[in-house]
């Protein structure tokens, strides 16, 4: 943490949507305050402008999906003193991370014309997969407000404040009616980490796990109880490989499920 | 008058929410919302969920259409009255930085005059919960916020005829009827309300709203109903030497078991009326200049309640499962004097997977009491 003046902030993209970034641009009421206290050092998403590193923070988004990018990551971490990754992609490959269950050359063909100029790797991987990260911001998008929590918190010198417990925590303190127990709507909510303020339940729809799974995941027992309830086993390797299938346990129920022999229920 | 049992006409039902509010309350009471029977703010007895009732299984909760128009066909919802008495989110106070060089700080300690609240249709297991939750939060350390609302708060009761499908109120012997706290308590009859005052508050209120004598017959029914009720409840729990055998047996494979289908997402202790645990987590605006503390609902079910120097003492799912169910049945004993669980299911159905505190529970008990008899047996064939 700088004792004096002002951060340098970096933020970097990588294999993604820019969704986590434009989190930091719709912070409206906040951004004057941020900007006093950081120095938008290189975000290239909200200035043309350049300050050379090092960085003291850098906020990373997407995943590393091309030869390119696994090497461009190394550099982002020697000019970066605390390195954060921002969202689904770059802390679990996101939904790109649905390549390493295919085989990209097949999808290189249906896509693209001219599938030789396409270079990208076999896999979409987190960036913790590659480099040190010193904190993962989960979400897709991120919650502006946990980021601004992280980036408060290191501007203080404190520990951030971001709960890795169940979506359910944030649904019941809400007071919603649980779309599970009252609906018959399949949520993810009981093995989803919190952080959207249980957004989809609120209006009535089961989570879809943006924030990847809770720190105490059970996604075995919740998934049977869907197989009770009527859902297919697809249906259920489906829901686990959303934005972050790749992280465990969902990626390993999600296989379990996929593969016939194991039998559940 | 108090004590006596009166009749009133179900038209007086809306007499009341309208007195209460012109006493200055803010009414809360059962309505729906989102496919449920939840306590909300009511303005009149039309908001009250007439006509319907829930069903109610392990984690499960539908609402039905009833062949009556009942007011209070049904039992408890998803949220208690532990929700106004100890929010789910409290600012405590705040400091803000004064940039005087001795006092250095302003302090800002949330004192918000807490609302004056009068809970309708409270039933026999929330007014228990409400006596466990005074010995938690209203007893040698009170809680201000809690101590406050919970001072002013008008207690109307409701006797309940027909339990739920989760409910086991009657082997916790908290209910259905209701013995305690209330001001007034009412029993939902075909064409009118039979009427008890409990205090002197409900008695005031209770002469406002035109109480016949109740005769010796509709005192019977009254009776009847709630014998009836319970001995129709929809789960039951044998707590014979229930907190010495949970305490005794923590090994027990059971606990295995109940932990490879428990999601730890704490769905059962935060619509528990009685669990009353909470965080508190301090946060900084990003100038440095102004900090706050915050109280939230917390859950022994998450990994970070039991973070300590050294790590985490309860990091499996079986351990917190075991924690929370042996401190509800037996540790509570020791600590209250009294149970801490009041037999409402509301832990039962909204489980998202179905786990059920009475069967859990039953489960080990029976197998153990088995045990028991089995080596008595044994031993006495030996002599």
């Amino acid at each position: 943490m700088p004792v004096d003046g002002q951060a340098k902030l970096a933020v970097y993209k990588f294999s993604s949507c820019d969704g986590c970034q434009l989190s930091i641009l719709d912070l409206e009421d906040e951004l004057l305050a941020l900007a006093e206290r950081v120095k938008i050092a290189y975000f290239l998403e909200a200035r043309r402008h350049v300050d050379p590193g090092p960085y003291d923070v850098g906020l990373v988004e997407g995943s590393i999906s091309t030869p390119e990018e696994a090497e461009r990551i190394i550099d982002v971490r020697r000019e970066c003193k605390f390195l954060v990754t921002i969202g689904a992609c770059a802390t679990s490959g996101g939904i790109q991370a649905l390549r390493n269950w295919a085989d990209v050359e097949e999808y290189k063909r249906t896509v693209y014309a001219h599938p030789d100029y396409i270079r990208s790797l076999d896999t979409a991987t987190p960036v913790a997969a590659h480099v040190l990260v010193d904190f993962e911001l989960r979400g897709c998008p991120v919650n502006k407000y946990q980021l601004l929590e992280v980036l408060g918190a290191y501007l203080t010198g404190r520990r951030p404040q971001i709960p890795t417990y169940s979506v359910c925590m944030e649904c019941k303190r809400s007071g919603n009616v649980c779309v599970m127990v009252a609906h018959g709507t399949p949520c993810l909510g009981p093995i989803t980490q919190a952080g959207c303020g249980a957004l989809c339940p609120s209006y009535h729809r089961g989570c879809y796990a943006c924030f990847g799974p809770s720190d105490s995941a059970g996604p075995r027992s919740l998934c049977r109880f869907f197989m009770e309830r009527g859902l297919a086993r697809p249906d259920i390797v489906r829901m686990l490989r959303g934005f972050n299938g790749y992280l465990e346990p969902f990626k390993q129920t999600s296989d379990e499920y996929e593969s016939d022999h194991i039998r559940y229920g | 008058m108090v004590g006596n049992l009166y009749i009133i006409e179900k038209a007086r039902l809306d007499d009341l929410i309208r007195l209460l509010r012109e006493d200055g309350c803010r009414v809360v009471g059962p309505t729906i919302r989102d496919g449920a029977i939840v306590f909300d703010e009511i303005a009149s007895a039309e908001q009250l969920p007439r006509g319907w009732t829930d069903v109610q299984e392990a984690g499960h909760y539908r609402l039905e259409r009833r062949t009556d128009d009942a007011y209070f066909g049904y039992v408890v919802g998803p949220y208690s009255c532990k929700r106004y008495l100890f929010p789910p989110r409290q600012r405590l106070f705040s400091i803000t930085r004064n940039g005087r060089p001795l006092s250095g700080f302003d302090v800002d300690v949330t004192s918000a005059s807490p609302p004056r609240i009068a809970f309708l249709g409270v039933r026999a297991c929330d007014l228990a919960a409400l006596e466990i939750q005074d010995r938690v939060f209203n007893a040698e350390y009170a809680d201000p916020y809690y101590r406050d609302v919970r001072r002013s708060a008008v207690l109307i009761a409701v006797n309940c005829s027909e339990p739920g499908g989760t409910c086991f109120c009657s082997s916790m012997q908290t209910g259905p009827r209701c013995t305690r706290l209330f001001d007034l308590a009412l029993t939902e009859l075909p064409a009118a309300f039979a009427a008890e005052a409990g205090t002197e508050r409900g008695r005031a209120l209770l002469e406002r709203l035109s109480p016949q004598p109740a005769d010796r017959n509709v005192q019977h029914l009254v009776e009847l109903m709630l014998e009836s009720a319970a001995e129709h409840m929809g789960r039951a729990l044998d707590t014979r030497e229930l907190p010495e055998i949970l305490l005794q047996n923590p090994e027990h494979p059971h606990w295995n078991r109940v932990a490879e289908r428990c999601l730890a997402c704490a769905n059962c202790t935060l619509s528990c009326p009685t669990c009353f645990c909470s965080n508190v987590e301090d946060s900084t605006d990003l100038g440095g200049s102004r900090a706050e503390r915050w109280r939230s609902w917390g859950s022994c079910f998450t990994l970070e309640f039991s973070y300590h120097t050294g790590g985490f003492s309860r990091s499996s799912v079986r351990a917190r499962y075991r924690q929370w169910l042996t401190h509800k049945l037996a540790g509570w004993h020791e600590q209250f004097g009294m149970s801490g669980c009041v037999g409402c299911g509301r832990c039962i159905t909204w489980c998202p997977v179905g786990i059920d505190v009475t069967k859990e529970a039953t489960t080990i008990a029976d197998d153990v009491r088995r045990a028991d008899v089995a080596e008595r047996g044994a031993r006495e064939r030996s002599r």
